[in-house]
């Protein structure tokens, strides 16, 4: 992408996890200056793809992660109100992605995690919450029709409670219509193969890439 | 008289035993045989047959599956199984916010779950900085246990001198005070009795030859702060945002939790404390941030308890693989380092030569693999850490998974014995 110094500065600050320059930059761009808010939300998708691909190397863990998320929501909250209803039209996704945590589990900081980071990289993602029944993953899933189904669990019960999803999936006639991904602090290729899930991943970089891979996305 | 010397006779022969495993494995020499311990918190519910609800209220009934347990695995050291699970009706007294377990938030047979949570805003760490007992009885304690709900109106000490002493304790007439300080006190009654019972289960083991794994539990610095008041992304965000801040709470909070640590111990009667770790793994932050933020407050706080003869026995949780040349840096023969994911062979060719090893067979081969693949995973463990000279505690990952079968365990008592004497 073509960059003005100024839009270049914005991307290297959100980038570097400079919070106070980067704010400074985005609020003078929308507020003063006029500047498209499309643009400014296109720069940040840009810095993005920084911060993963530091990730991805090693550089950066998931503090960078969640400040970024931070630095996002702000700008996000200044721009979104700026834009016109005529260029508000959604971009097109890469995919529908539905989220949650499996039944008897309440832990959702790295479901969260996985959902920005989805987001971010020009996914449709519903989270529809922790201690999720299966029955509402269902109905959910009927009614959304997402690409990729992601369970979360932390707890070692939840291999258990993804196994029944998965299960469900199953008896409902429904496990081929989407991809089901799974992930949490004690998922490993044993608990894949017990749950019967497509693929986990560990961190939500490679959340990205298997739903990448699934929609056919070049990763 | 210490818990190490209530048993009599045979039990007393059996006890000293075991318990000189553990010592010899500290002290980087040579036990008899490998030892195994036996930990777990509501996986004792399935041995047992009973809910998880029943595991965390029913002092007797806990302590009489525990003892089943025991006896029947045989191991050289126990969990403190009481102190680990009957904790329910002293959360109810209390009115506990932080943890949802059977009965409060979730189901009879589900285990307790912490919310994560921002229970100390970003704003307030000149607060706590300045006068951290302040904070904790007029802001922290009232937001974390409604026992302490009236803590707010408690006077501010530090300044109450002479007539103003006088004047000051005024607020203790206030009703809001009244009232917090009457459920604080039947709480209390409460965590006495638990902690009775808690007491008379290790002692009771003890009479019957069997040594505690651990007596205190503690915390690291940094997961005290990101767990208990920050919330994890509170945390991670002022690592940026209040760097400076962040640093020097981290510092005082070493030495409280070093000086708490020291003090619980001691009551305990046992050396080894038990510290789980939250916040090292690899992937929660880059290798400057865990030596910036992460290690030096908890080296410098290991470093106290050693001083004090105590054996801190942390709990690394998930991969820890990148922080053990850093971890190394401690004095040989003083802890014993407890990994739930990380390969326990490059544990062992990194810190072999400095500290004790436990664990760590993983939890999805101990909740879904065959006994034959138990069997073989210690067998895995035998040849590489333990035959080859590393003072290995075998365990599982953090003690038994909650739904752990029967027939797991027996293979992996079987196994080290069959393979380790």
């Amino acid at each position: 992408m073509d960059m003005n110094p100024q839009e270049e500065a914005l991307v290297k600050h959100l980038a570097d996890m400079e919070e106070d320059e980067a704010l400074e930059i985005a609020k003078r761009m929308l507020l003063e200056e006029g500047a498209d808010p499309l643009r400014v939300l296109e720069l940040c998708r840009t810095a993005m793809d920084v911060v993963g691909k530091r990730f991805e190397e090693g550089e950066y863990f998931l503090p960078e992660l969640v400040l970024a998320g931070e630095m996002l929501d702000t700008i996000g909250a200044i721009a979104k109100p700026l834009i016109k209803q005529d260029e508000g039209g959604a971009s097109k996704k890469l995919g529908k992605v539905l989220i949650g945590t499996v039944h008897g589990d309440l832990h959702d900081i790295g479901k969260n995690i996985v959902t920005f980071m989805l987001d971010i990289n020009g996914f449709e993602v519903k989270d529809i919450g922790v201690d999720v029944p299966v029955a509402t993953f269902i109905d959910e899933i009927k009614a959304y029709e997402p690409d990729v189904v992601g369970l979360s669990g932390f707890l070692t019960l939840a291999f258990d409670s993804m196994k029944e999803t998965i299960a469900a999936f199953e008896a409902a006639g429904m496990r081929s219509d989407f991809k089901v991904m799974i992930g949490g602090g004690q998922i490993d290729e044993t608990v894949r193969a017990y749950t019967g899930a497509d693929a986990f991943g560990v961190n939500a970089v490679e959340a990205v890439g298997l739903c990448k891979s699934w929609t056919g996305a070049a990763a | 008289m210490t818990i190490h010397d209530l048993a009599r006779g045979d039990a007393k022969v059996a006890y000293d035993a075991r318990r000189q495993r553990l010592l010899d494995c500290i002290a980087l020499k040579q036990p008899d045989r490998m030892p195994v311990a036996l930990y777990g918190t509501f996986w004792l519910a399935k041995y047992g047959g009973i809910t998880c609800k029943e595991l965390m209220y029913d002092y007797e009934k806990t302590a009489a599956v525990a003892a089943r347990a025991v006896e029947e695995f045989e191991p050289d050291a126990i969990a403190p199984f009481v102190q680990v699970t009957a904790a329910g009706k002293s959360l109810e007294a209390i009115g506990f916010k932080q943890l949802q377990w059977p009965g409060h938030g979730v189901g009879d047979n589900q285990p307790f779950q912490y919310l994560d949570r921002e229970y100390m805003k970003a704003d307030e760490y000149d607060d706590f900085l300045f006068d951290p007992t302040g904070y904790y009885l007029r802001t922290y304690l009232p937001r974390v246990a409604s026992a302490f709900e009236g803590f707010e109106d408690l006077p501010i000490f530090p300044g109450l001198h002479y007539f103003r002493l006088v004047a000051g304790i005024r607020p203790f007439a206030k009703p809001s005070v009244r009232a917090a300080l009457e459920k604080v006190i039947a709480a209390a009654e409460e965590v006495d009795r638990f902690v009775g019972h808690a007491v008379a289960f290790n002692e009771d083991m003890a009479r019957k030859g069997w040594p505690l794994i651990n007596g205190a539990i503690a915390v690291s610095p940094y997961d005290f702060i990101a767990d208990y008041f920050r919330g994890a992304t509170g945390m991670m965000k002022d690592l940026f945002r209040h760097k400076d801040k962040l640093l020097a709470l981290l510092d005082k909070a070493s030495d409280f939790l070093t000086r708490q640590t020291i003090a619980t111990a001691k009551l305990s009667g046992q050396e080894i404390v038990m510290i789980p770790i939250h916040w090292a793994p690899d992937a929660f932050m880059s290798g400057k941030q865990f030596e910036t933020f992460w290690w030096p407050p908890f080296r410098k706080m290991m470093m106290g308890m050693i001083d004090a003869g105590l054996v801190p026995m942390p709990l690394w949780e998930a991969d820890c693989t990148k922080r053990l040349e850093i971890i190394r840096d401690i004095p040989a023969g003083k802890c014993i380092y407890w990994f739930e994911r990380t390969d326990m062979v490059k544990a062992f060719e990194v810190l072999g030569d400095v500290v004790a090893l436990r664990g760590n067979l993983s939890p999805s081969l101990m909740t879904t693999g065959k006994p034959e693949e138990v069997d073989a995973a210690v067998k895995h463990l035998v040849d590489n850490v333990w035959a080859k000279g590393g003072k290995l505690i075998l365990d599982g990952a953090f003690g038994l998974a909650d739904e752990t079968p029967v027939e797991n365990v027996r293979a992996m008592f079987d196994a080290a014995r069959r393979y380790a004497g």
